[in-house]
């Protein structure tokens, strides 16, 4: 392509043969014309292939703050908090709360009875269900279904799952193009960044930033309002949902008992993804799982408030298989690939309660840290409070299991959570795993630590000597010293050291008066 | 995370003697609450002790990955308050260790009486708001009230501080915008993630600004010690208060009679 293209590109001469029926027809991407003219201006760490070795979280988390538009992200997604969790949870949506979270509990309980179930019917039902233990054993079962069906062009749903497998990129390197359909998905594809928020991927663009960017898309400028933005993005993509072969989506919940797939969304995008290829792939984590059909009617509201504060989502799609002899659309082929990544050995420790979650993302949205970092600065696949619990605890993102310390530990996730996961208790848990594994000075240090606060004379010598020795030290110097003081001084006036001790002084003064 | 019915297993009558569980922050940078408190309290005619034995409820051991450390200074704080009938603390977090993490920490009869002591400890403004009806209190200022984490959400209390705050005559309380998001402290995060604690310290003093407030008042001396240090360090012009020292000023001592 060349950068003449016009708004809508060249798509009508990228034509390329169809082998399966030996028409001739177009298999590019259009809404992907064009991509070639964006140049990413996101910092390593934001973007779509997560670096390997990242860098230690104090130094990842101060580029993030110091990131222009840090302020207006927190600004904007307090107001969303506030809208959102200020009032807390309504009567009739707490009842949804407390019978969701036995659902969920109940399902924890016999997980691979529920999947065992969950996989006969589904096969019943025509579709081809696929076991993967690995993130990358996934990947490949869905690059042989791409080859064997010769798919060039992928449009996808949001899924988080795929996210874990980086699918896309698996995808790409075999020569097959994907096209992120959800808006927010498609926002931050274009941008090269991977989704900061499991809900609201692209939670951390202004409006002026997508405007600018689709402009570069484009080629030239384009008008700017909200809806315009979105017609262009719509535009483009309903191209590319008659174009596609292959149609890849996530799976909100999986019904045991009817082997039913059900997506919750608002723009209608997965629709056409689940109808119009050839192909579809439902991609899930296998907690994905629900014990019955009927339970739907507790998650899915229950969903819905947590996530976006709706009674009900705009669209709610429900699939039972490929398409059937009497149908007049769906796809030629159905397939459910269930992935691991280490779920199975969460289940039965101390942490099997992390997979009761729905992924709504509010406790992204209640956590005060997520909202003044933003969700890149985890440096994983998830963010925030259900991140920094669940990155560690998977197979191939164990390298995170730093994350627990960015919390201040402030309960608001466990709040905000539809299925009351004790996320703050599992942080604090989590970090005594990591502190388990800590260098042993570290470790002798509390060790010492708590021998000299466990006894009153001890504990009198610390008073003491930070009374004596803290007034002495100037700022300037404490930010050169190693250890807490360093950290402290980082921004920070010193508190008056000198008051150590007055207390008990005082007290003890007037009594022996 | 079990939240403390707070109204639950607590004695309805005044106890005549409490101990004072100052805090390892009360002990070493903030002696003001734990003396305001003590006059308080003894404004109420309630005979306050201060066990020598105390040192520091563990959180910080516990918060940073250290629990064994933290079951120590559990136990430690379990055996000098376990023989009185009421530990009145001025952390709110503090109090909320006791409630929450020494049930989780301890086990058998240990866990049993970590869940006794729970029910006869007090943080401050509960202690107040049930039994200092009496107490006289007038003080011509405007302030903002900031609710600490723990406090809010582990020890479930919102109301407290605010009736306390409302028995005070000529008191203006305006409440600020996100009071109940986290000022940044977090304990050890401060430390470890210094850029992070502060700029949510940035945002708390802004919203306490917007407020045109005399003080900046809270319940947890290590919310105020970490604000206050950020407030001096950025001349944001914010002057912190801990609610005990709020109240003991207020105090109209004369008319108490103590």
């Amino acid at each position: 392509m060349t950068s003449t293209d016009g708004p809508v590109p060249d798509a009508a001469t990228t034509t390329v043969p169809d082998s399966a029926s030996g028409e001739s027809r177009n298999r590019r991407s259009a809404a992907l014309s064009g991509r070639e003219r964006i140049v990413p201006t996101r910092p390593d760490w934001a973007a779509a292939a997560i670096p390997a070795h990242r860098k230690p979280l104090p130094i990842l988390t101060r580029d993030a703050i110091g990131q222009a538009g840090t302020t207006a992200t927190h600004t904007r997604l307090s107001g969303k908090n506030r809208a959102q969790n200020d009032s807390g949870w309504p009567p009739e949506i707490a009842a949804l709360r407390e019978r969701g979270s036995q659902i969920r509990r109940e399902t924890l309980e016999d997980l691979e009875g529920y999947l065992h179930s969950l996989t006969e019917k589904a096969e019943a039902n025509g579709v081809v269900v696929h076991r993967a233990a690995t993130p990358e054993d996934a990947a490949r079962v869905v690059s042989r279904i791409a080859a064997e069906g010769d798919v060039k062009l992928v449009v996808k749903a949001k899924s988080m799952a795929t996210e874990e497998m980086h699918l896309n990129a698996h995808l790409e390197g075999q020569g097959i193009e994907v096209v992120e359909t959800d808006l927010g998905e498609y926002i931050v594809q274009l941008a090269d960044e991977r989704p900061s928020h499991i809900v609201g991927p692209a939670l951390h663009k202004s409006q002026v930033e997508v405007g600018a960017l689709f402009n570069e898309l484009a080629g030239q400028q384009i008008p700017q309002e909200a809806e315009d933005l979105a017609a262009f993005a719509r535009e483009r993509l309903r191209t590319d949902f008659r174009r596609a072969d292959m149609g890849i989506t996530g799976v909100n919940f999986a019904a045991a008992d009817t082997g039913t797939l059900t997506l919750v969304t608002n723009e209608g995008n997965a629709d056409m993804v689940t109808s119009q290829p050839r192909i579809h792939v439902a991609v899930m984590t296998l907690e994905k799982v629900i014990p019955r059909f009927r339970d739907l009617a507790v998650l899915v509201p229950l969903l819905c408030h947590a996530a976006t504060a709706q009674k009900l989502t705009v669209y709610l799609t429900m699939l039972n298989g490929p398409r059937r002899k009497d149908e007049a659309d769906g796809p030629e082929q159905l397939h459910l690939v269930i992935l691991d990544n280490g779920r199975s050995s969460i289940v039965g420790g101390p942490y099997e309660e992390v997979l009761a979650c729905i992924r709504c993302g509010n406790c992204q949205i209640a956590c005060p840290v997520y909202r003044t970092v933003g969700g890149h600065a985890y440096g994983s696949v998830y963010g925030g409070p259900i991140g920094a619990v669940l990155t560690p605890l998977l197979e191939n993102t164990r390298d995170g299991a730093d994350l627990p310390f960015l919390s201040s530990l402030c309960g608001a996730c466990y709040d905000a959570c539809p299925v009351k996961i004790p996320l703050p208790d599992m942080l604090v848990d989590l970090r005594a795993d990591y502190e388990s594994r800590a260098a042993r000075p570290r470790r002798l240090l509390w060790r010492l630590w708590a021998r000299l606060w466990d006894s009153p004379v001890g504990f009198r010598l610390t008073v003491i000597a930070l009374r004596v020795l803290g007034p002495l030290l100037p700022r300037a110097l404490v930010r050169l010293l190693p250890g807490p003081g360093k950290g402290w001084a980082t921004g920070r006036a010193l508190p008056a050291m000198g008051n150590a001790g007055r207390f008990r002084s005082w007290f003890a003064g007037r009594r022996a008066l | 995370m079990a939240m403390i019915d707070k109204h639950t297993s607590r004695t309805r009558v005044a106890p005549a003697t409490v101990a004072l569980f100052v805090t390892c922050v009360g002990d070493l940078v903030s002696p003001g609450p734990p003396r305001a408190a003590v006059e308080v309290l003894e404004a109420m005619g309630v005979r306050v002790e201060v066990p020598r034995a105390q040192t520091c409820c563990g959180q910080p051991a516990l918060n940073s990955g250290y629990p064994q450390e933290a079951r120590i200074l559990a136990r430690r704080w379990l055996r000098t308050f376990a023989p009185y009938d009421a530990v009145v603390s001025v952390s709110g977090s503090c109090t909320a260790t006791v409630h929450h993490a020494y049930p989780r920490l301890l086990e058998g009869t240990e866990r049993q009486q970590a869940q006794d002591l729970a029910a006869k400890s007090w943080e401050f403004t509960q202690f107040v708001a049930e039994f200092g009806h009496d107490l006289l209190l007038r003080l011509d200022a405007t302030v903002t009230y900031h609710d600490s984490c723990h406090m809010l959400r582990t020890l479930n209390e919102r109301e407290s501080p605010r009736t306390l705050l409302g028995r005070i005559e000529g008191l203006r309380l305006v409440e600020m915008s996100d009071s109940e998001v986290c000022c940044g402290f977090g304990g050890t995060f401060a430390t470890k993630m210094p850029d992070v604690s502060v700029t949510m310290a940035d945002h708390k003093l802004v919203n306490a600004q917007e407020t045109a407030s005399h003080y900046l008042v809270s319940a947890d001396p290590a919310c105020l010690m970490h604000l206050q240090a950020r407030a001096d360090a950025t001349r944001a012009g914010v002057q912190t208060r801990h609610i005990a020292e709020l109240v003991r000023e207020a105090l109209v001592v004369e008319e108490v009679g103590a």
